[in-house]
């Protein structure tokens, strides 16, 4: 089967939903893991990744929690817009996307566990969740990680703890992490504060697609650093703690926003508004910035009842990998950006004109 | 004092992080802090740079300690690969670059032991080594203190423990 077709749909993945959705996008927990007595993937000749390949890829895929019918492929098997587009989903990373032969990805059906195979580890596991749910994604991906020691067995060791090709992820090999819309922040300019305060308790801040991206749309990811010498749930427990401390820091700079410049704001989402709707060029960048002006709208109550599913969808719609989808010729920025824009102006046509009226500005 | 990325210009960038009680400090010249993306800390993360920076020379210094150029003899893996990538060859590097990684790890991570989950066929063998190791502590302490009733018990305890691992 054909990974696009075995995708949920943008429109079905948007719909879901869990706490503190208006602010964190979702949640995920990655272990790394390696198969014992195997050099790690980027040291492995290929006989030796195609071998670990083949045990993993079917060892991940018979696991209770992968569900019925699985996807599973090869990684020199999808084409080069199957992997953006599961880059663009957040399932595979961008060095991932970059692999070929000797690595593969496994995806269970409603796309809550998806497993790559050979990146810089043997295994990278992942659980996802919408919302905040960092407690529910590590207890997913330990189970993931339980059933499938019973079948392989994986480079351990008394001191340091699960092996791993980076030492920056060994011991645990766990990376928590969630993804946050901090509009709020960014427009009262204190988000560069939270990063360093954030960066000085130990956890890293990255832009919407990871390592080394720009934090387009106002979308931030916060993540551990450190691997070794705490417990799974003391890391998942100290990020939370931070994140929950995120989350107030972004209400309430919302609220100082509307009492003391609710004019700046209604400003810069009318205008958000206007450019959606009525653009006939318009790039990637400037889309997911107007978008998540958009979002804020729709979480202030300004676009009746338009939810906020519809704004996330075209997050995803409006990505390059998205509008390739149906074009057989390899689409180029121009084209693209005209595309996005029709595509843009097609979808806002529901969306009602903003309305500031029954907003309220002062705290009661 | 020199910067420590380029070793050539005065740093004029300190950037300091405190992680339980733990001060990590990088000084660097206000070129490399602006290539290291310091003044945009949505990009910079002090862990990326410290490896980047602290890894190699660690890494040089054991492997010099040791005598000279050190390989894995599993995979192949060199010191030289290691500062090149950043990564390590096989499980068996660890062993082979210890002396180097402890030092490194401990700038990197909360600890240098770890706490976290432990695999089912290891664990009762792990809870085994752990109580002895203790065990044998108590006995030297109890003998220290010339109490030797208790060493004389924890004595039998540890005969016990042994035959325990014997089975394990």
């Amino acid at each position: 089967m054909n990974v696009l077709d075995f995708l949920i749909t943008p429109a079905e993945a948007c719909q879901r939903s869990g706490p503190n959705d208006k602010i964190v996008f979702s949640s995920r927990v990655r272990l790394a893991r390696n198969l014992k007595g195997v050099p790690f993937p980027g040291h492995a000749k290929k006989a030796d990744r195609l071998k670990s390949l083949e045990t993993l890829v079917p060892a991940v895929s018979g696991l209770p929690q992968m569900g019925t019918e699985p996807f599973a492929e090869a990684m020199d098997k999808l084409t080069a817009l199957d992997k953006q587009i599961l880059v663009e989903r957040h399932l595979i990373s961008r060095e991932h996307a970059a692999k070929g032969v000797g690595s593969g990805f496994v995806l269970n059906k409603d796309e809550t566990v998806c497993v790559m195979v050979n990146e810089e580890d043997h295994l990278r596991m992942q659980a996802l969740r919408p919302g905040l749910q960092l407690k529910q994604a590590w207890m997913a991906i330990d189970g993931v990680d339980s059933s499938l020691q019973e079948k392989v067995e994986f480079a351990f060791s008394d001191q340091y703890g699960f092996l791993t090709a980076c030492p920056t992820n060994l011991g645990t090999g766990i990376r928590v992490s969630a993804m946050l819309h901090l509009p709020g922040l960014v427009l009262a300019e204190q988000i560069n504060q939270i990063i360093q305060a954030v960066n000085k308790l130990g956890l890293a801040v990255r832009g919407l697609y990871g390592e080394g991206t720009e934090a387009l749309g106002n979308i931030f990811q916060v993540s551990n650093q450190m691997t070794l010498g705490e417990t799974e749930g003391e890391i998942v427990e100290r990020i939370n703690k931070v994140l929950l401390q995120i989350i107030e820091h972004e209400e309430n700079a919302r609220l100082a926003q509307l009492e003391k410049k609710p004019k700046v704001l209604f400003n810069h989402i009318g205008r958000a508004y206007g450019g959606l709707s009525h653009s006939h060029i318009i790039t990637s960048k400037e889309t997911m910035n107007l978008l998540s002006l958009l979002r804020l709208g729709v979480d202030l109550g300004m676009f009746g009842s338009t939810p906020k599913s519809l704004v996330d969808e075209l997050f995803l719609l409006s990505q390059p990998g998205h509008l390739q989808i149906g074009h057989p010729e390899k689409l180029d920025a121009e084209v693209r950006d005209a595309l996005r824009a029709e595509l843009l102006r097609q979808r806002m046509k529901v969306v009602p004109a903003p309305d500031h009226t029954g907003v309220v500005t002062k705290a009661a | 004092m020199q910067c420590q990325v380029c070793k050539k210009a005065p740093a004029t960038v300190h950037y300091t992080s405190i992680v339980d009680n733990q001060v990590k400090k990088v000084d660097m010249c206000e070129a490399c802090a602006q290539e290291k993306g310091v003044n945009d800390p949505a990009s910079f993360s002090l862990a990326d740079l410290l490896l980047g920076l602290g890894a190699s020379q660690k890494m040089e210094e054991a492997s010099t300690a040791a005598g000279g150029d050190q390989n894995c003899p599993q995979c192949g893996f060199t010191q030289a690969d290691f500062k090149k990538s950043g990564r390590l060859g096989c499980s068996h590097c660890y062993e082979v670059f210890a002396d180097g990684l402890d030092a490194l790890l401990k700038g990197m991570h909360k600890g240098t032991h770890h706490k976290g989950k432990v695999p089912a066929s290891l664990r009762r063998a792990t809870d085994v080594r752990a109580k002895m190791t203790k065990l044998e502590a108590d006995l030297k302490a109890a003998i220290g203190r010339e109490d030797f009733e208790l060493a004389a018990t924890l004595r039998d305890e540890i005969k016990q423990a042994k035959k325990a691992e014997a089975e394990v």
